[in-house]
C-alpha cells in the first residue's frame, strides 16, 4: 500500500514494444505483471517453506510401513493407512492427556490474562511513587530466562507442596510472574492508555469508585486486549515444556509432554517380542506429533483473525 | 488540601492495582534471583532434613568454565546459532512483512501461514521434526553450485551449511516478528512517500531513508524478543546441559545455578551489544 506509486516510468513513445512494457513492468514500478508474478512467487516460495513439515507429517501419518520403505511413493500415500493414528492415540492416551493439557493450561492463562489486567490498569491510569522503575523492573522480568529462577522457585514450591500441581503454574500466574507476563502486562497498559480520560472523569463525578470504573467501563473497550492476552497465555502454557516438566514431574502431563516421551511409552506398550509389526516407525511417530499439535491447529483456524490481528493491534508494535 | 489528598487517594489506588504484581515479583522473580545467585557459590546437597549447603567461592564458576567441557562447547555453540539466526530472522521477516504490504490478493491467507509455527513451535514437536530431517532443505546440497560452495572449507561454508540444515528452523522463529514489523509499517504514512517520490526518490532510496528510519524503533524491539525467545527456548542445548546437571547427584543446584547465572549473564552482554550497535548505527545514519 505504502509503497505503491514510488517510481514513475513513462511510457516513451508508443507501439506494441511499450505496451508490451507497461503490461510487464506496469506504470508505477511496482505493479506490472514480472513485479506481481515475482511477488507472488516469493510469497508462495516461502509460504511452502513454512508449510512443508506440516505437509510431510501428515503424509508420513497417514503411510503404512509399505509405503514407507516404497521408494515410489513420495508424498501421496497408497491407501488411506488409519493405524498410526490408532497406535499413536493409544501410546498418546489422547483424551485424558487433552483434558489434562486442557485443564494446565486454560486456567492459568484465564488467572493470568486477568491479573495482568489489573496491573496493566494500575500501571496506566496512576501515578504513584516509582512508577518508571517499577514498570522498568516488569520489563526487565521479560529477559530473565526462567532457568535461573526454576531451582529457587522449585524449591520453594517443594517447601510449600505445590510441586505436581497445577498451582505450581497458577501461583505465578496470579502474582504477574506467569510465562511473558510481561508482554501482557505491556499490551494491557498500551490499551488502558488509549482510554480517554473525560470518560474516566465523568464516571468519577456519577459517583463510581475506581474499581467500578475499571469492571464496568475499562474491561469492557479492552476486550480486544483480553482476547489476545488469553489466546498467547493460552498458546504459550500449551507448548511450555521445560516448566511443566520440572514443576509437574510425573503427577501431571500434557500432550507435548507425552510427545517427548513417546518412543519410550511405546516400547513399553508394544514389548519388541512381537516380530516387526510392533516396531515403532516414522509413521507412528509423525502421527503421534499430528496429534499432539491438532488441538492447536483447530484454535488457530476459529481464532486465527483474532490472533494476527491482535499483534497489530495490541500496542505491541506501538510504542 | 482535598487536590493533596486526591493525589494520595489516587496513588493508593494505583499501588493497590498493581500490589499482585510487586508482590509476585518480590515472591517468585527477586528472591529466586538472588536465591539463586547465593545458591551458585555453593555446593548443595539435600538431605531429609532439607537443603545443606556449603560455600565453596567461585568453584561452580571455575568447573564449569574448566571441568565441564561439554558446557563451554554448548555455550559457544549457542552463541554462533545466536550471531547467525538472529540477523536472519529479522532481515526475513522484514522481507515478509515488506511483501505483505503491498496490494496483494490472499494477504490474510499468507499472513495465517506465516503466523501458523508461533502456535505449534513447542519442544518436543520441533525435535520430532529435527530427528526426521524435516527442518532441512533436502536435497538442495545436491546442486553443484551448492556443493562447489561447501567443498572449500571456510568460514562462509560452514556458515552456509548451518544455514541449510537451520533454515525452517530459523523462519519458525519469525512469526511475531513479522506482525510486528507489518504493524509497524502500515503506520507509516503514505504522505512520506508521495513526498519522496515527488523529490525524486527511488523505490531502492524510499526504502533506506523512508521505511527502514520509520519502523527502526521495531527493529529494537525484535531483536531484543528474538534474542530471549531464541535464548529460552526449551530445545536450546545450553537449557538442556542445565536442566541434566539440576538433578544429578555430583552437581546438583548449586551447580546448574552456577550455570544458569553464566547463561543469564551471556544473554544480557548479548542483548547489551545488540541494542547498542542498533542504536549508535542508527543515531549515525538518521539524525
Amino acid at each position: 500500500m505504502a509503497s505503491e506509486s514510488l517510481t514513475n516510468r513513462k511510457p516513451k513513445g508508443t507501439g506494441i514494444v511499450t505496451r508490451l512494457k507497461k503490461l510487464a513492468f506496469g506504470m508505477k514500478g511496482n505493479d506490472g505483471l514480472l513485479y506481481k508474478l515475482f511477488i507472488y512467487g516469493l510469497l508462495i516460495g516461502i509460504g511452502f517453506v513454512y508449510l512443508f513439515p506440516l505437509l510431510y507429517m501428515i503424509s508420513y501419518s497417514l503411510k503404512s510401513l509399505d509405503d514407507i520403505l516404497n521408494p515410489l511413493v513420495n508424498w501421496i500415500p497408497t491407501q488411506l493407512y488409519l493405524e498410526n493414528y490408532q497406535a499413536a492415540y493409544a501410546v498418546l492416551k489422547f483424551l485424558p492427556t487433552l483434558l489434562e493439557s486442557l485443564y494446565v493450561t486454560a486456567i492459568p492463562a484465564i488467572v493470568q490474562t486477568a491479573v495482568c489486567a489489573v496491573v496493566g490498569y494500575g500501571f496506566a491510569r496512576f501515578a504513584f511513587p516509582f512508577k518508571r522503575t517499577m514498570f522498568v523492573l516488569v520489563l526487565a522480568t521479560f529477559i530473565i530466562p526462567p532457568q535461573v529462577t526454576v531451582i529457587p522457585r522449585y524449591v520453594f514450591f517443594n517447601e510449600i507442596g505445590i510441586l505436581g500441581s497445577i498451582q505450581a503454574f497458577l501461583f505465578p500466574a496470579l502474582l504477574g510472574q506467569g510465562i511473558n507476563s510481561a508482554i501482557f502486562i505491556l499490551i494491557f497498559y498500551q490499551f488502558f492508555k488509549m482510554m480517554p480520560k473525560a470518560l474516566e472523569e465523568a464516571a468519577q463525578l456519577d459517583g463510581a469508585g475506581y474499581l467500578r470504573i475499571f469492571l464496568t467501563l475499562a474491561l469492557p473497550m479492552a476486550a480486544p486486549a483480553i482476547i489476545i492476552s488469553f489466546l498467547f497465555s493460552f498458546v504459550w502454557y500449551w507448548n511450555e515444556t521445560y516448566l511443566a516438566a520440572i514443576y509437574f514431574g510425573n503427577s501431571l502431563t500434557t500432550l507435548p509432554l507425552e510427545l517427548q516421551k513417546f518412543v519410550a511409552t511405546y516400547q513399553q506398550m508394544y514389548p519388541q517380542s512381537g516380530g516387526e509389526a510392533s516396531e515403532i516407525n516414522e509413521g507412528i511417530n509423525m502421527a503421534g506429533t499430528v496429534m499432539t499439535i491438532l488441538p492447536m491447529l483447530v484454535v488457530y483456524a476459529i481464532t486465527q483473525r483474532w490472533f494476527v490481528e491482535g499483534v497489530d493491534r495490541s500496542g505491541i508494535a506501538g510504542e | 488540601m482535598k487536590q493533596l489528598s486526591m493525589r494520595s487517594k489516587n496513588s493508593l489506588t494505583g499501588l493497590l492495582f498493581i500490589s499482585p504484581w510487586i508482590l509476585g515479583f518480590l515472591l517468585f522473580t527477586a528472591y529466586p534471583l538472588f536465591y539463586s545467585l547465593y545458591l551458585s557459590f555453593q555446593k548443595v546437597r539435600i538431605t531429609t532434613e532439607g537443603i545443606q549447603t556449603t560455600f565453596v567461592k567461585f568453584d561452580n564458576f571455575k568447573d564449569a568454565f574448566t571441568v565441564d567441557a561439554l558446557f563451554t562447547q554448548k555455550l559457544l555453540t549457542f552463541v554462533q546459532e545466536l550471531v547467525l539466526s538472529v540477523p536472519i530472522i529479522i532481515v526475513f521477516s522484514l522481507i515478509i512483512a515488506i511483501l505483505l504490504n503491498q496490494p496483494i490478493r490472499f494477504r490474510n491467507f499468507f499472513r495465517m501461514i506465516f503466523f501458523l509455527p508461533v502456535i505449534i513451535a513447542s519442544g518436543p514437536v520441533i525435535n520430532e521434526l529435527i530427528s526426521q530431517g524435516v527442518t532441512s532443505i533436502p536435497s538442495i546440497k545436491d546442486y553443484a553450485v551448492f556443493e562447489t560452495m561447501l567443498s572449500a572449507d571456510s568460514l562462509f561454508s560452514s556458515v552456509l551449511l548451518y544455514l541449510m540444515d537451520n533454515l525452517i528452523i530459523i523462519l519458525w522463529f519469525s512469526g511475531v516478528q513479522f506482525l510486528i514489523f507489518l504493524a509497524a509499517l502500515q503506520k507509516i504514512d503514505t504522505q512520506v512517500y508521495e513526498a519522496a517520490k515527488i523529490d525524486g526518490a527511488s523505490n531502492w532510496e524510499c526504502f533506506w531513508k523512508v521505511t527502514l528510519p520509520s519502523i527502526f524503533p521495531m527493529i529494537v524491539v525484535n531483536t531484543v524478543y528474538t534474542i530471549v525467545t531464541f535464548s529460552i527456548f526449551s530445545l536450546n542445548p545450553v537449557i538442556e546441559h542445565i536442566q541434566t546437571n539440576m538433578f544429578q547427584i555430583n552437581t546438583g543446584f548449586g551447580y546448574a545455578s552456577a550455570l544458569s547465572w553464566i547463561y543469564f549473564l551471556l544473554i544480557a552482554v548479548a542483548l547489551g551489544i545488540s541494542v547498542a550497535l542498533l542504536t549508535v548505527r542508527g543515531r549515525k545514519n538518521y539524525a
